[in-house]
């Protein structure tokens, strides 16, 4: 049993609880710092493909997770950021000024989708997100003298302070460039928490109407998680189409969509662990199913058969089990198992039973 | 004469559109989820009718095999409710969305595993037939699918307003707390919604197979659909199906009219455009939230 003693009013908003939890979190960052030199590049690359994934899964885990707006639409952020990044490096912008400059565009982009999408709640805007989604692979093929239409367009290598990285040439390097930025992101993340303007996403999630009693502008507040969440998204499809190497209009579909939103709830919806739990299991899963699929075709005595569309079916298993009986995803089951140790004798079956809700209607008549 | 053609090979379109959307509204009203499967619902639907009928399966008779398909749909919708859906009563309906997109991620793999990935279609007794009218050329699906469609809204219809169960299902919908308390028995209403649902997808399956092909995928036809029901306002039954036949209408349209390249987009950004300008559809019915 382990028992935090506070000394004075910082240690609540502390990014870190005590030394114990910051001395865990610095040696997992050594640990994934130091993987290149234990790791082949095989795994490396799968390591790189889910920090990606776990930075596009913290710029929905913005919108979706803390400021409770459902996007089934994320996937087309993803393709802003990506297609705005190779655009500016064929123009010749440096890298180091590109790839910040597609997260901003991506962003002020998301906000001036957002003011009209103000107005939506609930399903209504994860429709009208979902239909983005879909304009957008139509809208790339229309732009192709930008865009390489379905012809599609390369990511060249790029240039860090004289450093060549590019995902195939130079795997280490590509690794450490996508940890950083998931490193900053993270941190940033964490502080976005603390200040007043995280503090208002989690109000507006709660209760909308409660929040404006509060003080809240609820338009503006909502535009700027928009902006911010579609920035971070923008940041991971920059990486994305760079770890792709090749990409077109169809890179980015619907269905990227909708697996990013299923991530981050299998993951654990408002929490910043669930969008690395999720994407986790979104970058490792397909390996695992071919592990598993060799595996029974060896016991079973034959060859490996190829069951289209295995993946996606076994995805929707696992959330349909997550949703039902833990709604926390894999972060609340931790958070449970951790609380057990912390509090070892004490801890009590019903602590975290859901109190019984009632639905509110939003219809007067 | 070729835009009357249009008009009714669009019709048809919309009335399957409108079938789906019939679906959304109908568990939309009835529980205030949204059923982002009701398109793997139909796809679905059709693939259990052509499991009975076509000769390479089992090779029942058409008339046979439609009461069948219709009740395994309707048990099915019945049975979700029963076992899945009803664990979320009282959650956000964010949740209950990514619940049915995972279903329809299951529905879509089994139905591949199943029945393969290769567009099929349903052996009916109509296929290939035509009637002119007077220089029209129709083909004798597209003219069912729209009876089809007028008599099942109009079944709908008189059994929301005549039958007991009917109306339970439009207290139930409007107001669970009162219908409970006037002894409406609100959780097996809402699995019997999920049911109508069911078959009201597999009529929408059924006709969609008889005149063209469905594959697992086409269930992400079921995005249309929500052009329709959110054009229609997601609370009204008419509503839904004038969204269907809006939609359908368009798009032959737009594919003649528009440039290449632009027309798929039309349904969308129609969807946009009514979500921007009359969020809560043309025929609305849900107001300002109140505390």
């Amino acid at each position: 049993m382990r028992i935090v003693f506070k000394t004075n009013y910082m240690q609540d908003i502390r990014p870190w609880k005590d030394g114990y939890q910051l001395s865990l979190y610095l040696i997992l960052l050594a640990v994934v710092f130091a993987a290149p030199f234990f790791m082949d590049a095989f795994y490396l690359g799968e390591m790189t493909n889910v920090l990606i994934w776990a930075i596009a899964g913290l710029g929905l885990m913005i919108l979706t997770g803390h400021t409770g707006q459902a996007s089934l639409g994320h996937a087309a952020f993803l393709a802003m950021g990506c297609y705005a990044n190779i655009i500016l490096l064929d123009a010749g912008v440096p890298f180091m000024i590109a790839f910040p400059l597609a997260g901003i565009l991506t962003g002020i982009i998301g906000m001036v989708i957002a003011i009209p999408a103000l107005r939506l709640h609930g399903i209504y805007l994860a429709i009208a997100t979902m239909a983005m989604s879909i304009l957008v692979d139509d809208i790339i093929v229309l732009t192709e003298p930008w865009t390489g239409g379905v012809g599609g367009k390369y990511a060249p290598p790029v240039n860090i302070f004289g450093f060549m990285v590019d995902r195939w040439g130079t795997p280490r390097e590509f690794y450490y460039l996508v940890l950083v930025v998931s490193v900053i992101v993270t941190l940033g993340y964490i502080n976005l928490l603390r200040a007043p303007l995280g503090r208002s996403f989690i109000a507006l999630r709660d209760s909308e109407v409660s929040a404006q009693a509060m003080g809240i502008d609820v338009a503006r507040t909502k535009a700027i998680s928009f902006a911010i969440s579609c920035g971070i998204t923008g940041l991971a499809g920059a990486l994305m189409g760079l770890f792709a190497g090749a990409f077109n209009n169809e890179t980015f579909s619907v269905v990227i969509s909708i697996q990013l939103l299923m991530m981050i709830v299998i993951g654990g919806l408002g929490s910043i662990h669930g969008a690395f739990f999720g994407a986790i299991i979104v970058g490792f899963l397909p390996q695992f199913l071919s592990i598993a699929k060799e595996w029974v075709g060896a016991i079973a005595g034959g060859s490996s058969v190829a069951i289209p569309g295995l993946e996606f079916g076994i995805f929707g298993m696992i959330l349909i089990i997550f949703i039902l009986f833990e709604p926390m995803g894999i972060y609340g089951r931790w958070f449970k198992i951790r609380t057990w140790f912390e509090l070892f004798p004490f801890y009590r079956k019903d602590m975290f039973k859901r109190q019984k809700s009632y639905l509110k209607t939003e219809r007067l008549r | 004469m070729d835009n009357l053609q249009l008009l009714i090979s669009g019709l048809a379109n919309g009335c399957v559109y409108g079938l789906i959307a019939l679906g959304f509204v109908l568990i939309y009203k009835a529980t205030e989820a949204v059923n982002f499967a009701q398109g793997d619902f139909m796809m679905l639907g059709a693939f259990v009718t052509i499991g009975l009928t076509n000769t390479e399966y089992m090779g029942l008779p058409f008339w046979v095999a439609l009461p069948i398909s219709l009740g395994v749909m309707a048990a099915l919708g019945y049975l979700l409710d029963r076992l899945v859906i009803r664990r979320m009563f009282g959650q956000s309906q964010t949740a209950v969305v990514i619940l049915t997109i995972a279903l329809g991620f299951v529905i879509r793999f089994v139905a591949g595993l199943i029945w393969g990935h290769e567009p099929q279609s349903l052996e009916n007794p109509l296929a290939g037939k035509e009637v002119s009218f007077g220089g029209l050329v129709l083909g004798l699906e597209d003219v069912a699918v729209i009876i089809v469609t007028i008599l099942l809204t109009w079944g709908l219809y008189e059994f929301f307003n005549r039958t007991k169960l009917g109306m339970a299902m439009q207290g139930a919908s409007q107001n669970q707390l009162a219908a409970y308390y006037m002894g409406v028995p609100v959780k097996r209403v809402q699995g019997l919604i999920w049911g109508l649902a069911g078959a009201v997808a597999c009529v929408a399956g059924i006709l969609f197979a008889a005149k063209g092909a469905v594959d697992p995928n086409t269930g992400l036809m079921g995005i249309k659909a929500f052009a329709a029901a959110v054009i229609g306002g997601f609370g009204s039954l008419p509503g839904a199906l004038a969204g269907g036949l809006i939609v359908g209408v368009i798009e032959p349209f737009a594919s003649r009219y528009v440039a290449a390249g632009y027309s798929q987009i039309a349904p969308y950004a129609l969807l946009l455009a009514v979500l921007i300008f009359r969020p809560h559809g043309l025929f609305s019915q849900v107001r300002v939230k109140k505390v």
